[in-house]
């Protein structure tokens, strides 16, 4: 309203003020944003056409690290295997195993509380000490779950040192830490309307039915969520693998070793395993850079897939 | 030992005079499935529990029987954990890890709000094509940036072997943090913000004497996030102290402190607890902000 009276000039200094502003507020993401994530990105790009070890000066090599990653590199093949079974078979059973705790928590009477805090609690162990706790307790010697095991006269698997049974080790230490995904569930079981199931009861739908009908359709945004959120970090999955694998291969490592990831059999290496050692280990920055960009590519693709017929998943504008 | 703390209930009293009728009929019906539910939970519990039991049993055994496979101590050797603690370098981890959790939590906090106001509450033009940014930011694995960036710290700034490069990047907006702030402002009527324009308030004012205050629960729970992200942290320490033992955090130690003491799982079991132990205290204090956290990043996500 003080446009009428405002001349042209003054607006424009109020209009320059109050940009100022706005990139004031947001000066330290603007900053973060290109300095952490759009340099090193292009620079990520530029590497990747350029044979470099970090102490020569970069060499442009065209194409050769993106085929000598896709076609040439032997444990490409393994730690892409690795990756997308553990996408899979990782992300679904955490998102039932976490709607099945969900379920339970909302329907315990006596001892929610304590339930509740029990099933959250692993979720904050830091990875590396869950990490070191699982391939204690799964040790095939030493450990208390082969001997309980071997008690109750069930064969036991060497779990971290078989390559069979080393990814699935790796899904339990996970459904282990299900504590937030728990907590979602509850959140979005309790916002289901009471009345539905009531509706539903009267109808005499059965327990079946009302999961089936009322629960599943009002929870599907949070389960697409959780499918979304699970396959981006099980892309990124790192330190578990890394960790577990080192342990449970027994060799002592200090500082500067180079140990082959992935024991046993490489059954555990991962792609963003295969990107550390390759840029850190061989000093082979340029090929690190392109692995990393298939990863990257990887997720976006899978991602944009998944979310394809679900805009809401996307920051709404208000 | 976990059902020992269960609060049971009894069974409700079956009355002879519906023995046979349909009400008794959904009695028992009710009884079987309230048994169902609490042994199911109660077997989940156990999968969760015994871990940190079997854990903590292990981290007080003497040096032979942590490799017996036995289970309950046959001496309690509580010096255990004092051994771990004057290990050379256990210290260090600490400290490492208190620096890179605290001052990174800060760091975050101070520089996520004004980015999450504005966000939220600036009408500017780009506001959708920013917020879009901050989320794919989230989406990108931190491998595919990692190697520019190690380069620029260690031969450009010679600050690998230290903390900073991980604690320097978190004064310039984390954007999970971001995202969660920006949620949580949106929750806030406009109508605060407008009265407080009307009295006079400006911009900064505004955000500093209504937003913060209003926002309290969600900063502690970006906080709660990030000072765990920090402590529990392992690829960022492995890039950039991995030379220098002395720079190395708890979680980044563990791993090493493990393959030093091959043989002693009590140590190691010992070390362990020690690095869960302030999550877990921190936990049992903030556990509200916590969860409401976790939830609002699922509901509203």
């Amino acid at each position: 309203m003080a446009a009428t009276t405002t001349t042209a000039p003054a607006l424009r200094r109020k209009r320059t003020r109050e940009r100022l502003r706005i990139a004031g507020f947001l000066s330290p993401w603007l900053i973060g944003f290109s300095v952490f994530f759009g340099y090193p990105l292009i620079a990520t790009v530029y590497f990747s056409f350029m044979h470099y070890n970090q102490i020569e000066r970069p060499a442009f090599v065209g194409l050769r690290n993106w085929t000598y990653v896709l076609t040439q590199m032997p444990l490409f093949g393994p730690a892409l295997w690795n990756t997308l079974w553990l996408v899979v078979v990782m992300v679904a059973l955490r998102v039932v195993f976490g709607l099945g705790t969900g379920l339970l928590v909302t329907r315990v009477k006596a001892g929610a509380g304590f339930f509740r805090t029990a099933f959250y609690l692993p979720y904050l162990a830091p990875p590396v000490a869950a990490t070191v706790a699982f391939v204690f307790l799964l040790n095939p010697a030493t450990g208390p779950v082969n001997d309980i095991l071997g008690a109750a006269g069930i064969p036991a698997p060497s779990w971290f040192n078989d390559p069979h049974w080393a990814k699935p080790s790796l899904v339990l230490l996970s459904l282990w830490g299900i504590g937030d995904l728990m907590v979602i569930f509850m959140a979005a079981l309790l916002d289901v309307p009471k009345e539905q199931y009531e509706a539903a009861e009267l109808d005499g739908t059965g327990a079946w039915g009302k999961f089936r009908y009322v629960t599943w359709p009002s929870i599907t945004p949070i389960v697409l969520f959780a499918v979304v959120t699970g396959v981006v970090q099980t892309m990124q999955y790192y330190t578990q693998a890394l960790v577990a694998g080192k342990l449970a291969s027994g060799v002592s490592i200090g500082p500067g070793t180079v140990i082959q990831p992935g024991y046993p059999d490489h059954s555990t290496l991962t792609v963003p395993q295969l990107v550390y050692s390759l840029g850190f280990q061989n000093f082979n920055t340029g090929a690190a850079c392109a692995l990393s960009l298939v990863l990257f590519a990887l997720a976006m693709a899978v991602t944009t897939l998944l979310m394809r017929r679900r805009a809401g998943l996307l920051p709404a504008e208000d | 030992m976990t059902t020992t703390t269960l609060p049971t209930r009894p069974a409700p009293a079956r009355t002879p005079r519906a023995a046979g009728g349909p009400a008794a009929r959904a009695r028992r019906k009710r009884l079987l499935h309230w048994i169902a539910v609490h042994s199911a939970a109660l077997a989940a519990a156990l999968f969760f529990l015994l871990p940190f039991v079997f854990v903590l049993l292990t981290s007080v055994m003497s040096d032979d029987q942590a490799m017996s496979g036995e289970l309950w101590p046959r001496t309690w050797h509580w010096s255990n954990y004092a051994t771990v603690f004057t290990t050379p370098g256990f210290l260090d981890w600490w400290r490492n890890s208190l620096l890179y959790a605290g001052l990174g939590t800060l760091f975050t906090v101070c520089s996520a709000v004004p980015v999450a106001y504005a966000l939220a509450r600036l009408r500017f033009r780009g506001r959708r094509v920013a917020m879009i940014l901050v989320v794919s930011t989230m989406m990108l694995p931190p491998q595919v940036v990692v190697m520019p960036m190690y380069l620029v710290w260690a031969q450009q700034l010679h600050l690998a072997g230290s903390v900073w490069p991980l604690i320097i990047p978190m004064a310039f907006g984390d954007a999970y943090s971001i995202f969660l702030l920006r949620q949580f402002l949106l929750t806030i009527p406009q109508e605060y913000l407008e009265s407080a324009k009307v009295d006079g308030c400006g911009e900064l004012r505004t955000l500093l004497r209504i937003v913060v205050p209003m926002a309290r629960p969600g900063i502690a729970a970006i906080s709660l996030f990030q000072f765990f992200f920090c402590w529990n942290d392992y690829f960022g320490p492995q890039i950039y102290t991995a030379q220098n033992p002395a720079a190395w955090t708890l979680s980044y130690g563990l791993e090493s402190f493990k393959s030093a003491h091959n043989v002693n799982w009590n140590l190691t079991t010992a070390a362990t607890l020690l690095v869960m132990a302030p999550v877990i205290v921190v936990f049992f204090f903030a556990q509200k902000a916590f969860v409401e956290g976790v939830t609002l990043t699922g509901v509203k996500g």
